[in-house]
């Protein structure tokens, strides 16, 4: 177990392109840090440069308290788990769980005790003699974090461990994992693409976006306070709707109205350089069927027509089309185009709205909604700041 | 339709049938040749009417047969050796590593092997005579080494390609050194290329001829194919055909047995399992 650090950390390629660039982070002792971003990003790259797998091009890598950049991945005391896996084929599952012991000359009876507990506390025991090709997907990844655990390391890293896993294996992995690793409070860096596994699992997560990190938070703060338009919209789903505004006169104008500037928000973007063109970022969920609402004096009413309504019990979502353009600009573009919203070929710009299941919004009839003015965000365009952060 | 698809079966079937015959039917020729007695050699038929292991006697009862037998397989085998560890190394760098000059190598191995024999021949024949390795084992293992290793590099590196990334990756992660990724880990994925390697270069060494006949002159490094040519009658008026039928047996035995014993191994996909599935 130990504290991680990443100062200045860059990664260029011989020709040239760049993969990261300038990451700085410190992850405590027995952290759990989620590194998250669309494909291409420099999250893979980032852990494999912690791993050893990839040199390190500028900064400084210490692993408890010592500079690894040097050093070879069998010297720096990290366990991997990889995405696919990586078993070895030839050798049945105890042979994979206790190779890094083997290597490292560890007594026999010692690597047999700590394969044989961690096969227990994965419910691997009756399958420790068998090949992987006999294993199935989440045996397959369990041995895969034997293989980690069995080791005691200095860190896990684990690179999308669970991305191909079907999709309820997926959410028991994730809640195992997080057990796990509460149970052995290794440090442990976590590579995914997945942002909802992102939200689930980590102590923090880091946002990252072409290389460069985005932001750096808790969950829940990454939730409440992006910092620019990237991080609003890959964190959360359904995403945050984003709408193109002007300020005129204190209040917002957009498609939906003209949206009054409550004082959360006035508040903050005083003494700021605010430029004329805006984007205002809504959550979902702080829509509401303006029928259910008691306090209207505090929002801004509008009335839409909806497209599809998609109900799952707890909440129902309604989709409508916005008539004003979509605010566009390339975090916007990108973020579309990871999450295959680009592909849809969907004329106009979607707005999803998180109801109450006692709504009565019904596929294309109208709906009066309320929005809570004093929640949403503010962007500028042309940076993608949040201009609404508390900090900055 | 059933007819239809029964007729089609019963055409391959035909077709399989005479391919079959007209590949072994040089081969039992020779094994009929084999046991025919002197007298009954020239009869023509198809079966020996006098069956007899004369001819096996014969030629296990001079020392020249013998002698070649044991060259063979001690050149055959020293020179698929070092062909297959050589070649192994060569194509797991092939395969995996970036390195300055890696196309220049390739082609130059493509291009040893693309050189006629016969045209090196004659200066092979001079470079060991003043080499003083003319008629020794290593004069033939080593032009049999380098001509097998362009076909061992090209089998290999392509298994080598087959084989996850990231199991190397893991291997590094969990201590191993270099080597020992490669020893613990690579090589027991890639022992089914390494085998097929290995028999395709051991057919190789083993049935040359054109190196064997050219740079020896003695039996002590003739293999059998040369030493076969070199047979004679019993009398200066008989011809050796029992015992070439018979030495002919001897040496294609091993080769059968080796790709019977090798071809389960060759088969089987032992990656199966190493990634998701």
């Amino acid at each position: 177990m130990a504290e991680i650090v990443l100062e200045g950390i860059t990664k260029r390629y011989p020709d040239g392109a760049l993969a990261v660039q300038d990451f700085n982070l410190t992850i405590a002792d027995g952290e759990f840090v989620i590194l998250v971003g669309p494909s291409g990003c420099g999250k893979s790259t980032t852990l494999n440069m912690i791993a050893g797998l990839e040199d390190i091009t500028e900064g400084t890598l210490r692993i408890d308290g010592q500079v690894v950049n040097d050093r070879a991945p069998k010297d720096r005391d990290i366990a991997m788990v990889f995405q696919s896996y990586a078993l070895y084929p030839h050798m049945n599952v105890r042979d994979n769980m206790g190779f890094a012991l083997r290597l490292a000359k560890a007594d026999k009876a010692v690597i047999n005790a700590k394969v044989e507990e961690a096969a227990r506390i994965l419910d691997l025991t009756q399958h420790l003699d068998r090949k992987p090709a006999n294993l199935s997907g989440g045996q397959r990844q369990r041995v895969a974090m034997g293989r980690a655990i069995v080791r005691d390391p200095k860190a896990f890293l684990m690179d999308e461990p669970l991305s191909n896993l079907d999709a309820k294996l997926r959410v028991q992995m994730r809640t195992q994992i997080a057990a796990l690793q509460r149970r052995l409070g290794t440090t442990t860096v976590y590579v995914t693409h997945d942002q909802v596994e992102a939200m689930t699992l980590g102590d923090r997560v880091v946002v990252m976006r072409g290389g460069v990190v985005q932001q750096v938070g808790t969950p829940q703060e990454l939730y409440d306070e992006p910092v620019n338009l990237f991080v609003a919209g890959f964190i959360g789903s359904p995403g945050m709707n984003f709408l193109a505004a002007t300020l005129e006169q204190g209040s917002l104008r957009t498609s939906l109205g003209d949206l009054p500037l409550e004082d959360r928000v006035r508040r903050r973007l005083e003494g700021r350089d605010v430029p004329r063109d805006l984007i205002v970022g809504i959550r979902p969920e702080d829509f509401e069927d303006a029928a259910l609402v008691d306090e209207r004096h505090t929002g801004h009413t509008c009335s839409a027509t909806v497209d599809v309504r998609e109900s799952v019990g707890s909440d129902v979502y309604v989709h409508f089309t916005e008539e004003g353009g979509p605010a566009g600009t390339a975090e916007l573009a990108e973020l579309a185009a990871d999450s295959g919203r680009a592909d849809t070929g969907m004329q106009g710009h979607r707005i999803v709205a998180r109801l109450s299941p006692a709504t009565r919004a019904a596929e294309g009839s109208p709906l009066d909604l309320w929005l809570d003015a004093s929640r949403i965000h503010v962007f500028d365009p042309a940076t993608g700041i949040n201009l609404t952060h508390p900090e900055r | 339709m059933m007819s239809h698809r029964n007729r089609t079966l019963t055409g391959w079937g035909v077709v399989n049938v005479l391919v079959v015959l007209y590949a072994l039917f040089p081969v039992w020729w020779i094994v009929a040749l084999s046991f025919k007695d002197p007298s009954t050699l020239s009869d023509g038929n198809f079966v020996p009417r006098k069956w007899t292991w004369e001819n096996y006697h014969g030629i296990f009862q001079t020392s020249e047969f013998t002698r070649a037998l044991i060259n063979s397989i001690g050149i055959a085998v020293i020179a698929t050796t070092i062909a297959v560890v050589l070649g192994t190394m060569a194509a797991y760098a092939v395969a995996r590593l970036r390195f300055p000059g890696k196309r220049l190598l390739i082609g130059m191995s493509l291009l040893i092997a693309m050189f006629p024999p016969i045209s090196l021949v004659s200066p092979l024949f001079n470079i060991e005579r003043v080499l003083g390795i003319f008629d020794t084992w290593v004069g033939l293992i080593i032009p049999y080494m380098t001509f097998s290793l362009p076909l061992a590099i090209y089998t290999l590196s392509a298994f080598f390609r087959e084989i996850p990334w990231d199991l190397e990756k893991a291997a590094k992660v969990d201590g191993a050194t270099p080597w020992q990724a490669f020893r613990l880990v690579i090589a027991p994925l890639a022992a089914p290329g390494v085998f097929t390697t290995g028999i395709l270069v051991f057919i190789f060494c083993w049935n040359d001829f054109l190196f064997a006949i050219s740079l020896t002159s003695t039996t002590a490094a003739r293999t059998v194919p040369a030493a076969i040519a070199f047979f004679t009658g019993s009398s200066q008026f008989q011809q050796p055909t029992g015992s070439i039928a018979a030495a002919a047996v001897v040496i294609t035995v091993p080769i059968v047995i080796f790709v019977l014993l090798f071809q389960r191994r060759i088969v089987a996909g032992l990656t199966a399992g190493a990634v998701k599935g």
